[in-house]
């Protein structure tokens, strides 16, 4: 189990394992805001919390389709099927690696690229812990989509329309969480409901993407 | 795992029925192959070979009948060779003994055993078809398991690598092991069992067009 995650890992750091993109995707988006909506410091740091989830939850879209559709590829799929591991196990594993390349990296560099949106220094500590809190969901839904996808072709496009509206709930509570402790309003609360969202998710959908995956496999 | 295969009764197959794409394809399959034996199923393109090694794998349920032993001690090995490009020849084989309980140890002797000592260090991206065709093939001898489905385990594999393939093979019968393989060549097996797959089809004959296309179509 743990060597898969390390497998993973360490595919994603080789060449074209697409470490870094999602990094640059979400520096690049960031930056492009304020020539979007003008310079005014008052009307970017208003929109910074929404803007930045937004864009970490794109972010965390760009490598979801990789996540099972190189495996089922070149067959390691069907041999991690076969292997004495449990298909649920595969998917956290899998989910794992993708948050510990994309999510986590994202929440580190969400405070530093705050700056550039004019957020306020608390509201950059709420913002990284809202995404801390909320990007693991997004990977675990992810995982999922990934799952019902694989194995169709150009399953990417597909992949998005299936995943965006699942991301909903994560990106309301998330995001509010992170305005709110930007205004130094209660964010607490709005944090646990992000929190319960992302339990829920793990608690459920291992399973749940397994059972597509095996049905894909088919 | 390795106590348990000593009282293996090898691979039963009890009144089996294959679908593909929703469809039954094969049906009325009885078969069995005991320890130290090989059963190599022939039959022309789409009759079903992949389909069968896959229901026997677990990979698909039976449309009808059963399966013994359950799919956890068998060993499949695909069309794809379950490798990845961008790992060494060792790292590769390394993470598939990891995930079968492994420690590591058995990494050298699997590479030794298809000739692949010398490209350990390689990256998979640089191996020509017949060495990844290889490295697919050793992930066999990692996992533990006596009973082998091998689907088409020759292709783009040179005269010598088929030698030291069916050498391969011999040993992991004479050691008491069973194989069942789809190979339209000969590798040389004494005393394999051959099932010719035709007379099983479930479905008449479709016009070549229209049913070649449907069912690629169904199994992609």
């Amino acid at each position: 189990m743990l060597a898969l995650l390390s497998r993973d890992l360490r595919l994603a750091v080789r060449a074209g394992g697409g470490f870094g993109l999602s990094l640059a995707f979400f520096l690049i988006l960031t930056v492009l805001v304020p020539f979007g909506v003008g310079p005014d410091p008052a009307r970017l740091q208003a929109i910074a919390p929404g803007i930045l989830w937004v864009g970490a939850l794109l972010a965390s879209l760009l490598s979801l389709d990789r996540m099972f559709q190189l495996d089922w590829e070149d067959g390691t799929l069907d041999a991690l099927a076969t292997a004495p591991v449990p298909m649920e196990g595969v998917v956290a594993m899998k989910a794992a690696a993708h948050w510990l390349t994309t999510g986590l990296p994202l929440t580190l560099a969400a405070p530093v690229l705050g700056v550039l949106l004019n957020l306020s220094g608390p509201g950059r500590g709420w913002l990284a812990l809202s995404l801390l809190v909320g990007t693991p969901a997004l990977s675990l839904i992810g995982a999922f989509g990934a799952g019902l996808t694989v194995g169709l072709k150009r399953g990417g496009l597909i992949l998005s329309l299936l995943v965006l509206p699942l991301y909903v709930p994560t990106l309301i509570f998330g995001a509010e969480a992170a305005r709110r402790g930007a205004e130094g309003l209660a964010a607490g609360p709005v944090l646990l409901l992000a929190g319960a969202i992302t339990l829920a998710c793990l608690a459920a959908l291992p399973y749940a993407a397994a059972a597509a995956i095996r049905v894909n496999l088919r | 795992m390795g106590t348990a295969a000593h009282s293996e009764p090898g691979l039963a197959v009890a009144g089996l029925a294959v679908a593909r794409g929703g469809l039954t394809i094969l049906r009325g399959l009885d078969f069995r192959v005991g320890p130290g034996e090989a059963l190599i199923l022939t039959g022309p393109n789409g009759v079903g070979k992949t389909s069968l090694l896959r229901t026997l794998a677990g990979l698909q349920p039976p449309a009808a009948g059963t399966v013994s032993p359950a799919p956890d001690r068998l060993a499949y090995a695909g069309h794809a060779d379950a490798v990845k490009a961008t790992l060494t020849v060792a790292e590769n084989l390394a993470f598939w003994a990891r995930v079968h309980g492994g420690a590591g140890g058995e990494v050298g002797d699997a590479l030794a055993a298809l000739g692949l000592g010398d490209l350990a260090a390689r990256p998979a991206q640089s191996l020509s078809a017949g060495q990844r065709r290889r490295l697919g093939l050793a992930r066999l001898l990692l996992t533990g398991r006596r009973l082998w489905l091998l689907d088409e385990p020759t292709v783009s594999l040179d005269a010598a690598s088929v030698a030291l393939f069916a050498a391969l093979l011999g040993r992991h019968l004479a050691g008491g092991g069973a194989a069942a393989l789809a190979s339209h060549i000969d590798l040389g097996l004494t005393g394999a069992a051959r099932l010719d797959l035709s007379p099983f089809r479930a479905l008449a004959p479709l016009p070549a067009v229209a049913g070649a296309g449907g069912f690629d179509e169904a199994f992609l």
